[in-house]
């Protein structure tokens, strides 16, 4: 009998081996998001896309609940992300664009041809503000509340399911 | 550029082979269980099947990396028009999705060859050892088909062009590195198969080791090879000349190798003397399990690591699972099946039994030292207590004793004698090859060096150990009356492949020895026409130049190397390369390989006013590494032609022949 139970003795380490990989799974060892949650936007002076003369900084994201919208003409999942953009703008949210990494014809082009959802659109050539968001390429959203602090970060194209799941009810609770 | 239907051919034919691998795994245990030699017959038509159509999914992949279809998301994002053919093919690999695909193509390549190879086995034994082969084929197959499909297309809006290859992949090193490691990894697969279906069976006996003795051996040495390339791989390629980083993925690949060396030592004991039964078919589970595991970290993201794939929590919990059901199903089947009677064999603590007990003891407290330094800073983590990482200082502090430990009964291993010996009998046959290890051991720094260096000592002492005792053993043993030539000739090839496989061990920790204590690096500025000295050679920067190459920019420095005051020199032409696609720069190394040196130099930064930080390393005895590591390879591959497996085969024809013609007969 006792020989049975020591037999059982690998199944019983394997299974708290497998019980914290299976609490591995929920950790992320880069822990990406907590070292922007809950932080003010980072302080930024840049042109805006329409007009080189009319330079914006952090104040514009104030007294709102704003999302900011990372993209560039260069990236083909940002023209996919486009409705979807577009509806949670008809939907009234604010949205603000960066546009990254780009030059001024391409990105005006860009919004000629897909749509334009943002109220205005920071343009940031030299990726200054990206490095500044720890964008790792494009699109990335942010949702910033009325005080300016960054509360939701999405990497990734934003689907119209996740339009409905996890960027409107994270408007709402923010508002 | 528009191929049609290749990839969704590609897809069809996976999901085909998803549903023959269901076959494969339901009716031929069904009918083992059931006694039913019609259910028990789809085993074989149906592991040929699942190669075949796997083979034919595995080509539409790879035709889609050939022909740039880039509305193929994988092809997109891993492939670029302007990577070179023999990249293109290999990219295939270089990604989550394709590797699995090629993951499960080994898989059903191991089957169809046990299928084919294994026809003396009983009925219900091959039933049984295809039949978990297929459950273990079904859970793969789902993960690709549901969470990694490497045929998903990116239409409408399709790119003009890939993402590229990772430039750190597009080396000679990848295309061959993976495909060997997998091979090792999913070849445990069939031992594990064998212990499965002897669990179920009932049937455990020397027969059964003989079956699973020489598939186990192919994949070891695949391992190995595989483990090799790696290092070699990171090597030349990451640009700072180390060999072994202790990451964690490197440890996933290491961790079912030790619990493999303990698996084919104790196959031996239960071959020869019929004990360790049990223990042996719970390596077999374990060495797989881990490779498995080793699966799960790299994918799931749960560990950081330079060679993860893009993090996926969706995957990891699919390979969890899989894991879970794999291991835990299987570990309770060993706790209930398990061999009841414990019949002891005796053996007396001075035998090879206990030799090998000790080994397989020390090889599993090494492989549960690398497996809770792998695993620690997730345990951690997991209980709030902390982010750490554990590193080389850990690893080093423990493997490298524990080594040395299992070194010293390394080196008695091959003069003791099964069930029991006499110690004063040991003692005669080795105790010269002890001194005379002590001696060259404690010499050799001083020589080499020119100083007393207790751990190249120690390093030289214990290779001597394995090697000397061994030689000894070999000049008795090819003793014989018709001549030393002759007596060379008996000696079996099993023989020969255990010679080989320790020596290779020697070998290796010769490498590691001498490259870890005399390695020399120096880093220096240099401008066309600068020179530098290291290890007596000198390095002249004669040109700087800028190349193009097909999917890169490149700038290169000729670099002139003589040695002394000879008049020989040669060039050596590192790179720092700029990729295009992707905007990556990369450096690439140059080598001056040598059976005791190598010469290595990279370029670092461009540093103002035309010049460069350069990076000169002179690494003596480097490529023994690797050379240990063929050896042992070699070993375990030359264990397998010995003819005790080729006269299994000779029984089986003979066998089979009246069989035949007793069918041919009926018909």
């Amino acid at each position: 009998m006792t020989r049975r139970l020591l037999l059982l003795l690998p199944l019983v380490g394997f299974l708290v081996l497998g019980s914290f990989l299976y609490l591995g799974l929920s950790i992320n060892p880069f822990e990406r998001d907590s070292a922007l949650m809950a932080r003010e936007f980072p302080a930024f002076e840049l042109a805006t896309l329409g007009d080189p003369d009319q330079v914006v900084d952090e104040s514009l994201l104030e007294g709102e609940v704003t999302l900011v919208n990372v993209w560039g003409e260069w990236c083909p999942t940002c023209k996919q992300e486009m409705p979807q953009l577009l509806d949670l703008a008809e939907r009234g949210v604010r949205l603000v664009g960066v546009d990254y990494k780009d030059t001024r014809d391409k990105g005006r082009d860009f919004l000629d041809t897909y749509g334009n959802p943002f109220e205005i659109n920071i343009f940031d050539p030299e990726g200054t503000l990206g490095f500044d968001l720890g964008v790792y390429g494009a699109p990335e959203t942010f949702l910033v509340d009325r005080d300016g602090i960054i509360r939701y970060h999405h990497t990734g194209y934003i689907t119209p399911v996740d339009v409905r799941e996890t960027i409107l009810p994270e408007v709402e609770k923010w508002r | 550029m528009q191929t049609l239907l290749i990839p969704e051919i590609g897809h069809f034919a996976l999901i085909i082979a998803l549903l023959m691998a269901l076959v494969q795994g339901v009716m031929p245990l069904a009918g083992a269980a059931t006694r039913r030699p019609l259910w028990m017959a789809y085993a074989r038509p149906m592991a040929t099947g699942q190669f075949l159509f796997l083979a034919i999914a595995y080509l539409c992949l790879t035709a889609s990396y050939l022909l740039d279809d880039f509305s193929v998301a994988n092809v997109a994002n891993n492939s670029n028009s302007l990577l070179p053919w023999y990249y293109k093919a290999s990219a295939v690999w270089g990604n989550h999705e394709g590797s699995v695909l090629l993951w499960s193509l080994i898989l059903a390549g191991w089957t169809f060859a046990v299928s084919h190879f294994s026809r003396e086995l009983p009925r219900d034994m091959l039933a049984r050892v295809l039949g978990v082969m297929g459950l273990v084929s079904v859970g793969f197959l789902a993960f690709v088909l549901i969470t990694s499909n490497p045929f998903e297309r990116l239409l409408p809006n399709l790119p003009d062009d890939g993402a590229d290859l990772n430039p750190l992949l597009q080396d000679f090193g990848l295309i061959v590195h993976p495909p060997m490691l997998y091979m090792g990894y999913v070849g445990f697969s069939v031992v594990f198969a064998f212990a499965i279906a002897a669990l179920l069976g009932g049937r455990l006996d020397s027969a059964w080791t003989r079956w699973a003795r020489p598939w186990t051996n192919i994949a070891w040495a695949f391992l190995t090879v595989g483990i090799a390339l790696g290092s070699w791989w990171a090597y030349y390629e990451l640009g700072w000349g180390g060999w072994w980083f202790w990451d964690p993925v490197e440890n996933a690949s290491l961790l079912p190798w030790l619990a493999g060396t303990a698996l084919i030592h104790s196959l031996a004991v239960t071959e020869k003397r019929g004990s360790f039964k049990s223990w042996t078919v719970l390596l077999a589970i374990s060495t797989f399990s881990l490779s498995l595991m080793g699966t799960f970290l790299v994918r799931s993201g749960v560990l950081t690591s330079v060679h993860a794939f893009a993090n996926d929590p969706a995957r990891g919990l699919f390979i969890l699972v899989l894991l879970g059901i794999t291991v835990g199903l299987s570990l309770l089947l060993f706790a209930l099946r398990a061999p009841r009677v414990s019949h002891q064999v005796g053996f007396n603590w001075l035998s090879r039994d206990a030799l090998l007990l000790i080994n397989n003891i020390l090889l599993i407290i090494i492989t549960v030292t690398v497996l809770l330094g792998t695993v620690y800073p997730l345990l951690l983590d997991a209980l709030n207590l902390g982010k750490i990482s554990v590193g080389p200082p850990y690893f080093n502090a423990l493997f490298v004793p524990l080594t040395v430990l299992l070194c010293l009964f390394m080196g008695l291993g091959p003069l003791s004698r099964w069930k029991r010996m006499d110690g004063r009998d040991l003692f005669k046959r080795s105790w010269l090859a002890g001194l005379a290890a002590l001696l060259i051991g404690m010499a050799a720094p001083l020589a080499y060096g020119g100083e007393w260096n207790l751990k190249v000592s120690l390093g030289l002492v214990v290779a001597l150990w394995i090697v000397l005792p061994m030689a000894r053993d070999l000049w008795t043993k090819s003793r014989h009356s018709a001549g030393r030539l002759a007596g060379v000739k008996r000696l079996s090839l099993a023989y020969w492949g255990m010679v080989l496989g320790h020596l290779g061990v020697a070998v290796t920790i010769i490498g590691v020895t001498v490259v870890s204590n005399y390695a020399i690096e120096r880093n220096v500025r240099m401008g066309v026409g600068d020179s530098a000295q290291v290890a007596g050679y000198t390095f002249t920067m004669t040109e700087l130049a800028s190349r193009r190459g097909p999917n890169y920019l490149a700038d290169t420095a000729l670099i002139e190397v003589k040695r002394g005051d000879s008049r020989r020199e040669f060039v050596m032409e590192p790179e720092k390369r700029l990729y295009i696609a992707r905007g990556m720069p990369m450096t690439q190394v140059a080598l001056s390989p040598g059976l005791f040196r190598d010469l290595y130099v990279a370029m670092g930064e461009e540093l103002e006013g035309d010049s460069w930080a350069m990076r000169l390393q002179y690494k003596p005895f480097v490529r023994w590494l690797w050379l240990g590591a063929l050896l042992m390879a070699a070993g375990g591959i030359m264990a397998v032609v010995d003819k005790r497996y080729r006269r299994a085969a000779a029984v089986r024809d003979s066998k089979s022949a009246p069989a035949a013609r007793a069918r041919e007969a009926t018909a």
